[in-house]
């Protein structure tokens, strides 16, 4: 079997150097009920041929974003991510090294880690970055516990524009935790209305610009008001290209931001393996989760970087850590870094303002279709619009006609009232010719 | 002859070349290169992205534009090549050489793997897009599901935990959610060994519950004793990982399950240490409720440096209503994926614990390395990975202390320092000797139940000559220090990239991004 | 000054005690690099937890040796926890308690009993 080394001859040898007469011998504190003989019920050993076979048949039944018209956003967004990236993140020893801990011979991550936290800090605008969670929406749920902690307070007050799969996974571990949530109706522009939910028990405010409607917000007086009362204000964001053209959430005052990085670096891959984002004020640094990474000096006085302030981690706090969290997005991190160091802010700036005209040429195209209702009065490159029916239904439709139209707002969130919502979205990977044929059969389809 | 006298020198002249003695007037050695920040390169104005300019000024941005500088240099393309290629040549990895990192399961991932995770059919999918445009992608997932359940013996999973402390997260949570369906909220203690992998305490306490600790025995097991009279109404679940943390397996574990079943408590198993048994023992015949597995160690994903990981959670009958959304369904016209709590098909799911679906990149390397092994090379895995640890154990056992010397260990060895008594060296040195040698160093100081403890997991995917290599390497290493060649020990590394480095400093003075005017870091006082 | 078995100590002046670590504990924690002293205004009872001290590698209790409520705490270890290392038994304070049962404090080890009680160790 190709990955496994050993021959028969190794084995018979390594047994007697063991001193044992078989393999079974090793295994001896397994109880005998549960010992089995022979192999499971699933099939035996394949070569790569007929792997890639049975992989690319499952592939082919796939519509893959890039065979036609595509409009789909809603938290992760199909960005043109350069062939050096790929090239570079498989490299050995990038791919298969382990985390840090023995700095010695892992300066490469470390000093990535370093570059990557800097990218993250000076892109939302804020003091420090740690070196990444599994996605924004757990980096969600980890800000709302790191408030509790800051603050000692135990409720969480969320807008009615916080993308609802990020309002499940924050309510999910903040319940589990004894933290009241209290989430405000959903709404398209309301960020501002978590002001009047503010109490002596609010630990922290979560808003999303721009939010699940692609709305963007000025935070900057919910910032004020949040501290005003002792509370934490919480910014999430879902396409990080959108800090290419809108002011930071940093600048507009957030304590903590949370954002998930996939648009940089890394592609749709059907919902993960993404990067989660998360950047603080610094006197808040000791209550942070994850990972992170600090310069310091060798014995010969070289510069060198190491993971540090590791105490709040669980490998040694143990029951008092401040998450469970173990693991970063290494590799997804690293790619984010290298893609953000080819474009620097000139390309990012360029790539955001990119973004941003095709959305307005692809509102420009819905807007003139009978019938369509263009809802989100400031966004990027994502908006919402109303259609005089059931969004899935015609989504399905559109999927048939060979577009992948958007998502539908009940996919979210069935109980909201607003199926016949769509977001949709426009990257610089889309084409005009495309946004005028989604308009066509669009209108087509509203007409039958 | 015609004589061509166009000689050179063609072997080293220097016979007694002091180490240091022909320091480099750049600070570089041969092909390891100093590599600056990519923030002192000073492409602020540059960019390696070919895009063209914003042509209208026109915005729909609300007055928010971005107006103040970021700070985010550029680099061109050849100049981000250089960068990260030199970076690179920092790095250890599992592709230069044997990686003993206990509980890390550091084996070879293969390429293929690679390959199958970036054909278009997976990777340029959209977790939202109508379900009926993705059924390759759920019918994946849904074999992936098949193989999990089927090598474990249990009856459903939830694929969704984006890491193995996800997983427990998950298995926690899902527990808590039987109970409370039970009446049994009343129930806030989790009990864990001593030998506990940190995040079994840090995901028990993180979601609510009090954690108390199970005494070991002297031959590395959960005290059978201690955990019965620990067990009781108040007591939620106990997380006990088998093989357990010092590379044993737990002999006990079925009465261990009984013993906890019977408390009316849930059994949760930290599943780090499958590859010791995958595909010759299921866990769900050892009476687990649920188990996470880690698909980056037993399943072959790449560590990436730190991440990223994924961690499916195996769960029982019992635990199984209670998985978080989404959930996967195969109905008559196809798949699909229920995602809300409460929904026909979820309705007593606990939440959820992430925005999508999962870790589906990771899906595809697993299902491809699983298809690759087969029930038969799965269960040779096992076989091999234990035998490679067994074999590294009797060919070091003279030299160095095993922690349990009685009988066979599973895929790890453990030793404690006792064998370096007297010697002047630590655990700690001993580590970073083994990196001249060519080696990572194995897992230090965990678990804490072992004085000095050194893990050593080699896992299947090494030849015997690589292991030889390794012995051979910690045989010559361990009679230096017992020959009292301290300083060996007490400087390394010397030949690494970069020598200890003051970690004392970094936590006490942290800097933890570049900034515009820095100063340099005095060194500790 | 008096000392605990958990190697904290008091120094009383008044109704107020100044509580530290001792050399030996300073010492086998190696570099402190953090230490979380006690809010103002905080009541303890005699081995409640007093405060944190951090090393590189591990985080380790601080156990109150007395009763009292927390008057002052050493700012001054935010900025340099290497005091803790250099004079763990003056600069190096933790927090000054203010006393609620005094009689404590007859009940602790001197200087002589805390050095018989290390070479047990």
């Amino acid at each position: 079997m190709r990955y496994l080394p050993l021959t028969p001859e190794d084995r018979a040898e390594m047994l007697g150097v063991i001193g044992v007469d078989s393999i079974d011998a090793l295994f001896v504190d397994v109880p005998v009920s549960a010992q089995r003989s022979g192999t499971v019920d699933l099939p035996l050993h394949a070569g790569e041929l007929e792997v890639e076979r049975e992989m690319a048949t499952l592939a082919k039944r796939n519509r893959a974003a890039g065979e036609g018209p595509f409009f789909c956003g809603a938290g992760a967004y199909r960005h043109h991510v350069p062939a050096t990236v790929d090239h570079i993140i498989q490299r050995s020893e990038f791919l298969t090294s382990y985390t840090p801990y023995q700095p010695e011979i892992a300066q490469g991550t470390l000093q990535v880690l370093f570059e990557f936290q800097t990218q993250v800090a000076a892109l939302t605008g804020m003091e420090v970055a740690n070196a990444s969670l599994y996605d924004g929406s757990t980096a969600a749920a980890e800000a709302v516990m790191m408030a509790t902690r800051v603050t000692r307070r135990n409720k969480a007050v969320m807008s009615g524009g916080v993308h609802p799969h990020y309002v499940e996974t924050v309510e999910t571990l903040a319940h589990a935790a004894g933290v009241a949530t209290h989430r405000l109706a959903v709404a398209i522009d309301a960020e501002d209305a978590v002001i009047a939910a503010i109490d002596a028990d609010t630990a922290c405010v979560v808003v999303q610009t721009p939010n699940v409607f692609g709305t963007a917000t000025d935070v900057t007086r919910i910032a004020a008001a949040a501290q005003a009362a002792g509370a934490l204000l919480i910014v999430v964001t879902t396409e990080v290209v959108s800090l290419g053209l809108l002011k930071s959430p940093g600048e507009m005052g957030a304590d903590i931001v949370v954002a998930e990085g996939q648009s940089i670096g890394n592609g749709l891959n059907f919902g993960g393996p993404y990067v989660g984002l998360f950047a603080c004020k610094e006197k808040y640094i000791r209550q942070a989760p994850g990972r992170l990474c600090g310069e310091t000096v060798d014995a010969d006085g070289r510069r060198g970087f190491v993971l540090t302030l590791s105490t709040r981690e669980q490998h040694i706090r143990r029951d008092k850590a401040t998450s469970n969290i173990c693991t970063n997005s290494g590799l997804c991190a690293l790619a984010f870094s290298i893609h953000m160091s080819l474009l620097g802010e000139v390309g990012l700036r360029r790539l955001a303002a990119i973004n941003h005209e095709k959305a307005r040429a692809l509102r420009d195209a819905l807007a003139g279709v009978p019938g369509v209702e263009i809802l989100t009065p400031r966004f990027f490159n994502e908006f919402a619009v109303r259609l005089p029916g059931n969004a899935a239904d015609m989504v399905e439709t559109l999927a048939a006609h060979g577009i992948i139209a958007g998502v539908p707002f009940s996919r979210l969130d069935a109980k909201a009232g607003l199926d016949d919502v769509l977001l949709v979205a426009a990257t610089e990977t889309n084409l005009d010719i495309d946004i005028t044929f989604f308009s066509k059969v669009l209108a087509k389809v509203i007409a039958q | 002859m015609s004589m061509n006298s166009v000689g050179r020198p063609t072997r080293p002249e220097t016979a007694n070349d002091a180490a240091g003695a022909h320091d480099t007037l750049t600070g570089a050695r041969g092909l390891l290169q100093d590599e600056a920040l990519i923030f002192e390169l000073g492409g602020w104005d540059k960019t390696g992205v070919d895009l063209p300019g914003a042509s209208a000024p026109a915005d729909d941005l609300g007055g928010l534009l971005r107006s103040a500088p970021i700070g985010l240099p550029g680099l061109s393309e050849p100049e981000t090549v250089r960068h990260y290629v030199r970076l690179s040549q920092k790095n250890h990895a599992i592709d230069l050489a044997l990686y003993p990192l206990g509980s890390c399961t550091m084996k070879h991932n293969p390429r293929l793997n690679e390959k199958m995770a970036r054909l278009p059919g997976f990777s340029d999918i959209h977790p939202l897009q109508p379900q009926s445009t993705v059924q390759g992608a759920l019918q994946l997932m849904d074999r992936l599901a098949h193989w999990l359940k089927t090598l474990t013996g249990m009856p459903a999973v939830a694929l969704t935990p984006k890491a193995g402390a996800h997983g427990e997260m998950c298995g926690m949570l899902a527990i808590r959610a039987a109970h409370e369906a039970n009446g049994q909220g009343h129930r806030k203690t989790v009990l864990a060994p001593t030998s506990a992998h940190g995040t079994n305490p840090a995901t028990a306490a993180f979601v609510g519950y009090t954690v108390v600790e199970i005494a070991q025995t002297d031959d590395g097991r959960v005290d059978m004793a201690d955990l019965a009279s620990k067990l009781g109404d108040h007591v939620a679940a106990i997380m006990v990982t088998n093989p357990n943390t010092c590379g044993l397996f737990e002999r006990d574990i079925v009465e261990i399950a009984r013993l906890t079943h019977a408390a009316g408590a849930y059994f949760y198993c930290d599943g780090a240490n499958f590859n010791a048994i995958v595909g010759r023992v299921r866990p769900g015949d050892l009476g687990v409720d649920a188990m996470h597995i880690n698909l980056h160690k037993t399943f072959s994903t790449p560590h990436g440096g730190g991440g990223p990981g994924a961690g499916p959670v195996v769960l029982s009958q019992a635990l199984a209503p209670f998985a978080p959304t989404p959930w996967l369904v195969h109905g008559d016209d196809g798949f699909s994926l229920v995602e809300h709590a409460g929904e026909v098909g979820a309705e007593t799911a606990f939440g959820r614990l992430s925005a999508f679906h999962g870790q589906m990149g990771m899906y595809v390397r697993a299902y491809a390395y699983m298809l690759s092994h087969g029930a038969d090379g799965l269960r040779q895995v096992a076989e091999d990975a234990v035998l490679n640890a067994n074999y590294l154990k009797a060919r070091l056992s003279d030299v160095m202390s095993p922690a349990f010397p009685d009988g066979p260990c599973m895929h790890e060895a453990l030793f404690d320092d006792s064998w370096l008594e007297g010697t002047g060296v630590t655990t700690l040195d001993f580590a970073k000797a083994m990196i001249d040698e060519g080696f990572h160093p194995m897992t230090m100081y965990f678990p804490l139940v072992v004085h000095g403890a050194m893990l050593i997991e080699p896992t299947e995917t090494e030849s015997l000559q690589e292991l030889d290599r390794f012995v051979e390497a910690l045989r010559a290493l361990a009679g230096a220090a017992k020959a009292g060649d301290v300083d060996r020990f007490r400087g390394a590394p010397f030949h690494a990239p970069m020598r200890r480095l003051d970690e004392t400093l970094a936590a006490r003075k942290p800097r933890l991004r570049w900034k515009p005017v820095a100063e340099a870091p005095r060194a500790a006082e | 000054m008096r000392f605990t078995k958990d190697h904290e100590w008091v120094a009383v002046e008044g109704d107020v005690a100044t509580v530290g670590i001792t050399a030996y504990a300073a010492e086998q924690l190696g570099d402190v690099v953090f230490v979380e002293v006690p809010e103002v205004g905080k009541t303890v009872k005699q081995g409640d937890g007093l405060a944190v001290v951090e090393s590189v590698k591990a985080a380790s209790d601080v156990y109150a040796p007395v009763s009292g409520e927390v008057v002052e705490a050493n700012a001054a270890l935010g900025d340099a926890p290497e005091t803790v290392n250099a004079t763990p038994e003056t600069g190096g304070w933790f927090a000054k308690l203010k006393l609620s049962n005094p009689s404590e404090v007859e009940a602790l080890m001197d200087r002589d009993a805390y050095e018989a009680f290390l070479s047990t160790l």
